[in-house]
Order: C-alpha cells, then structure tokens, then sequence
C-alpha cells in the first residue's frame, strides 16, 4: 500500500488553494482517505473516474480531488450521475453525499436511483446533523435531542438510511464507521466494484454540532462513541431488539445481482438497430 | 383543407420537435410525463435507442434537467421537455447550466397556469418565468415557434446556440403549436448547419475550463477524456475552483452575459410582413402570430396600413429590432395569451414616440384573427 505522502501526491490537486473547509476532526477526511487509497489499491485511471457531490460540507469533496469532478446541487448529485453514467458508461461514477442531502431534500432521488439500478457507487456521510448551515437537525438525528432547529428536543423520528435503500432495490448495501477504517477501505471497495447501484453508510462525526448534544468534546471522544457502540451484522441478527437501540449496525446489509438499467437498455439498443 | 404535397409529411409539432433534435444531433433525453408535452418524452423512448442514445424517465423534473446536465457534461448533447408545473421544478437546474455553462435544450409547452392551472389548454404566461424563473442574475435565450416545421427548425437552432454559447436554451412553445399537425417539408441533413461546443486545442495540463479564450465561451471537453476539471454551482476561478475574491466573482458573471450580449446583432430572428408603410404593426408570437399575420393580411384588403411582426426569439429581448419596429409605427399592438409580459418588453424599450396596446386573453382559448382584427380597426386614426 503507498504511504499517505504518496496518495496525496496523486491524487489532491496542487493547483487547489488548500487549506480545505472542513472543520479539525472532521469524519469527510478520514472517508476522503479510505476512498483515494481503495481507488489507487483497485487502479483505476484518474481520466476514468467521476466524483459527484451534492451541497453541504461533504459536497466540497470534490474539489480537491484530481479527477473529473462535479459539485451539484442540493440532494441532486445522484441524477446528474445517473445522466452521465448512462452518456458514458465506461466511466466509474462516484457519488459523495451526506445525510440531509441524501435523504431529506434527495430522498426522493436516493430511492429511485436504488430501484432503476444504474451503476453509481454512491457514499453517505452521515454524521446526524446539518452541519455547514450550523447544526439543525436531519432525518438521522436521534429523537428528543437538542439541535440548533429544535431547541425544545427534536420531535421527529430518524430514519435508518441502510434499511431505505435496501428495501428499494438497491444491489449492494452497507455501513461503516470512519474509526473502522479497515472494514470501511473493504466496503468501498465492493461498492466501487459493484456492478449495480451501491450504497455505503459512512458514520461519521461532526466535531463541531452533533459533539453538542452527545456530550462527548472532542473528535477522539467521538470516534470512541463510534467504536462502543457499534456492532456488527452477524451480532445484531443474534440479539433482540431491544438491545439494538441506539446500536450502530456495520458491515453488509445487501449484496445481490440485479440488472443494470444500461444492460439493460443496451441489450434493446442492439435488438432495435438490427 | 390543405392536402399534403408529395414532399410533404404530416408531423404534430411535439414530433417535429423530436425530429429536429435527432436532426441536431441530441443523443440523450430525460423527462417526466406532462400533458401537453408527453408526445415528445414518448417519441424519444422509441427513437433514442434506434439512433444509438439513450433515453430515461426519471422520478420528476428536477431530476429530469439534472440527468441532462450530467450527460451533456459527459458529451451528449443533451434535452428534457415539460410544462409549467415540471417548469417550475426545473427553474433550480436551469441556474446550474447558466452558472456552470453547460449546453442544454428545455421545452416548455406551455399550458395555462398558475400552479396546476387548465390542463391542458394553451398559454404564453411562462416568458416571464424563462426569463427570470431561476434566482440571481443571468442571461437566457429563449425560443418562440409559430408553426409545426418552426418547432423542428428552432428545435435545431437551440441546440446550437446552446453548443455555440454553452448555456441553456428554452423552447417556449405553447400547446397549440406543440399539438397541431401540419404538413411539413424534412430539410436534408446536408443543408442543416451543426454547431458543436467549442473544444480546447491546448493539452489538459494548460487547460482553462473556465477561461475567456476571446470569445466568451471557453472550450469544453467531455468528462473522461484527460482534462481532469471542476464543475460547480457555486462562483468559481477560471480553474473552476470556488472563489469569493470580488476580482474573480464579477469578471465571471460579467463573461456569462456578455458572451451572449456581444452577439444580439446575429440574434434578431424574426419574420416581418408590411412593416415599411405601417402605421399600426402588431408584434406577436407562438400560436397568436398566425392568428395575427391572418387578421393583418385582411386589414391591407380592407386598406388599412398595418404591420406584422413574429419574434422567434423572445430572450435576449430583440430590443433593435423592435425599436425600428416603434420608431416606423404611429402605434404597436401586442396580442398575447397572457396578461402583458412581452408588451411590458415592448412598452420597455418604447421612448414614448408609440403608442403600445395590448391585446391580452387569458381563458384558455387562443386568440382568434377576428379578434386582433376588430382591434387593429378601433385602432385607426
């Protein structure tokens, strides 16, 4: 494996005005890492790889990155991949998003690019918060809690990201923590090579908002909370429960073949200009 | 009723629509069901897949321009078509290819509104929208088809100057053009002029994606190609970088208007009958200009000396074109299926020298020659 030095020198790109915008401690970087050093380990060519985003602190990823790039617009990363993937199907579409993005105001899009199936390996950050608009609360932030939008407890119920995209049809289904950096190197790994729509759940930290209301004060603390509370697929199917609330469940939730929709779509193509 | 001629084919205007683009080159489309404009999401479906593009039916209409946009980036030039309330959705998408200045072609069939409005009963109430639907300054270029083979021809010159100029280009055709059917002569591919989005000649490592190269409009590789860059919403460097520098932000909102401002001598586009001797000249468009170039043609055989003019272009506003039109005329009528947004242009650029009436219908039904007709009489002197 190159050494960080090495990846940095390849893939960040020098003409970017650094420093980044992320916030000390921040989870983006760590998944910004583990994604470089899976795209370097498989080999794919920089020209080959397109790297979506939406709005919001994970969708600055791009930027600094030396491939083809494309910052959208909010919850709308996954269409604008859709449009490309199906214009140029060689390429590897990437999609970053976070939690608002992805599944409050793209929700919509999230579910239906899961159930048409076209090849995009797609990456939520979810780390329980609107952070880049000053920490209100998302679809994942737990009920009851303190957020900048629900100063008297949130009175919403959060939704588990993974279990939605399943039980639309997507091929491929995971979720890691960034402090289980191995397991989440692995689970980009298979989602890059999927071939069909993958979905990775990246747990992740906000140092700076969702800190607030898990009492917890610093990024290390946080990512300890990480590695307490989660458990692995196999435990959880073992347990009851009860005993899974408030559990992070890692590892994959789906893997299974379907049709692309280009496959598909090819296969017509063929038939009709005979 | 007319017959066909021998070269003749009876095509309804969504279709001539599809037609043009395929003739254009457009290789991807993605769209959403709307009534009036479904005729061409459905013809795509059957045709795309035969000439080797690929069409898709996505979740809504922002979704739909989305997808177009991620496509043309990729190389594909690329369409959607919808009505006011897929308009509306749309408007979000619309500033991202103004800002990001990807080539795109929107046609917006435009039915009676606000909101749900009449389905599906013919408007012009959506020209102000094109102009400013999507928030924050920008500049558009919007095209008005007046018949079955205008649809197909302007369907053609849209996609060119979106190639040419790198920025969407709105069809704004109303239902009646888009559903009436007429017979129409194909032009032959060989005497349709193409236009393609200018490319670098420079190697990736020198390549500005957002640099003036003298024209306004820098080149634009597809993605996958070598020339790694950024695309994004927000105000960027000429290496596409988000910037907040004031010496970057306004040279490049600056750049988007005027590379399309320093060609509105070549953007006058329209068709004129009689204007010379006019004393009153009736500026129209869409479906109402037939309606009023028939009640003109009447008006002279009564021996009225009235004028006709049909914009094709309705956005950038074809401000000298109309100003002659003011300046020759004692006095203008503007008819439309609105309340009054092309004659507020009018009335805009008028230095008071005319006088502007307006002829304004809004229940759903066009505008009928009778009607412009007793109009241009009361008008008389």
């Amino acid at each position: 494996m190159k050494e960080t030095a090495e990846l940095v020198h390849i893939y960040l790109r020098s003409s970017k005005k650094f420093p980044h915008i992320w916030c000390a401690g921040c989870g983006i970087g760590i998944f910004m890492n583990a994604l470089l050093r899976v795209i370097d380990r498989i080999g794919y060519s920089k020209d080959d790889v397109v790297l979506v985003s939406g709005i919001g602190c994970s969708g600055r990823l791009p930027v600094y990155v030396d491939f083809n790039t494309l910052h959208t617009t909010h919850g709308r990363a996954l269409t604008f991949a859709t449009g490309i993937k199906l214009a140029k199907p060689h390429l590897k579409v990437i999609t970053v998003m976070g939690d608002g993005d992805a599944i409050a105001i793209g929700g919509n899009h999230l579910i239906h690019a899961a159930r048409r199936n076209v090849e995009i390996a797609s990456f939520v950050i979810n780390n329980y918060v609107y952070g880049m608009t000053g920490g209100q609360y998302s679809p994942t932030t737990p009920h009851g809690v303190k957020t900048t939008s629900s100063p008297y407890g949130n009175p919403e119920h959060d939704f588990d990201i993974c279990r939605v995209v399943e039980a639309a049809g997507a091929a491929f289904v995971a979720r890691s923590t960034v402090y289980h950096t191995r397991l989440l190197d692995r689970l980009i790994s298979k989602a890059l090579k999927k071939k069909g729509f993958a979905l990775v759940e990246v747990v992740s930290q906000c140092p700076t908002y969702s800190s607030r209301w898990l009492d917890l004060d610093s990024p290390v603390e946080m990512m300890k909370w990480q590695k307490e509370n989660s458990i692995t697929m196999e435990k959880a199917r073992r347990i009851s429960k009860e005993e899974l609330t408030g559990k992070i469940v890692i590892g994959v939730l789906a893997d299974r073949e379907v049709q692309t929709y280009h496959e598909r779509y090819q296969q017509v193509s063929e038939k009709l200009k005979v | 009723m007319r017959k066909l001629t021998q070269e003749q084919v009876l095509l309804q205007g969504n279709e001539a629509c599809v037609k043009g683009a395929l003739m254009a080159g457009c290789r991807f489309f993605a769209g959403y069901p709307i009534t009036p404009a479904t005729e061409v999401m459905e013809i795509m479906a059957q045709e795309l897949p035969k000439a080797g593009g690929v069409f898709i039916q996505m979740e809504d209409e922002i979704a739909s321009l989305g997808a177009v946009i991620g496509a043309s980036l990729a190389g594909a030039k690329s369409m959607t078509a919808t009505s006011g309330p897929g308009f509306s959705l749309m408007q979000e998408h619309i500033g991202f290819a103004c800002m990001a200045e990807v080539p795109c072609v929107i046609v917006d069939v435009m039915r009676a509104g606000p909101s749900t409005g009449l389905p599906t009963q013919p408007s012009q109430a959506d020209v102000m929208q094109a102009r400013w639907g999507t928030h924050g300054d920008h500049p558009i270029i919007a095209l008005a088809p007046a018949s079955v083979y205008e649809f197909l021809e302007l369907t053609i010159q849209a996609f060119n100057l979106s190639e040419r100029y790198r920025t969407p280009v709105i069809i704004l055709v109303d239902e009646v053009i888009a559903h009436l059917r007429e017979g129409v002569i194909l032009p032959a591919l060989g005497d349709i002029e193409i236009e393609e989005r200018p490319q670098p000649k420079v190697p990736p490592e020198w390549y500005l994606p957002y640099g003036d190269p003298g024209s306004g409009v820098p080149p634009m590789p597809p993605f996958g190609e070598g020339y790694r860059y950024h695309v994004t919403g927000l105000y960027h460097d000429v290496r596409g970088y988000p910037t907040t520098r004031i010496d970057e932000v306004e040279p490049l909102i600056r750049r988007l208007f005027s590379k399309i401002s320093k060609d509105f001598e070549r953007l006058q586009w329209f068709d004129s009958f009689h204007t010379d001797d006019a004393t009153i000249t009736v500026i129209s468009y869409g479906c109402v200009a037939r309606a009023a170039f028939q009640a003109v043609k009447e008006a002279r055989e009564q021996g009225l000396k009235v004028g006709f003019i049909k914009l094709k272009i309705l956005w950038p506003f074809m401000r000298r074109t109309i100003t002659k039109i003011l300046a020759n005329s004692q006095k203008v009528l503007v008819p439309e299926m609105n309340i009054g947004q092309i004659s507020r242009e009018v009335k805009r650029v008028n230095k008071g020298e005319c006088e502007v009436a307006t002829l304004n219908k809004v229940d759903g039904t066009p505008i009928t020659p009778p009607e412009i007709l007793k109009m241009l009489e009361e008008m008389q002197p």
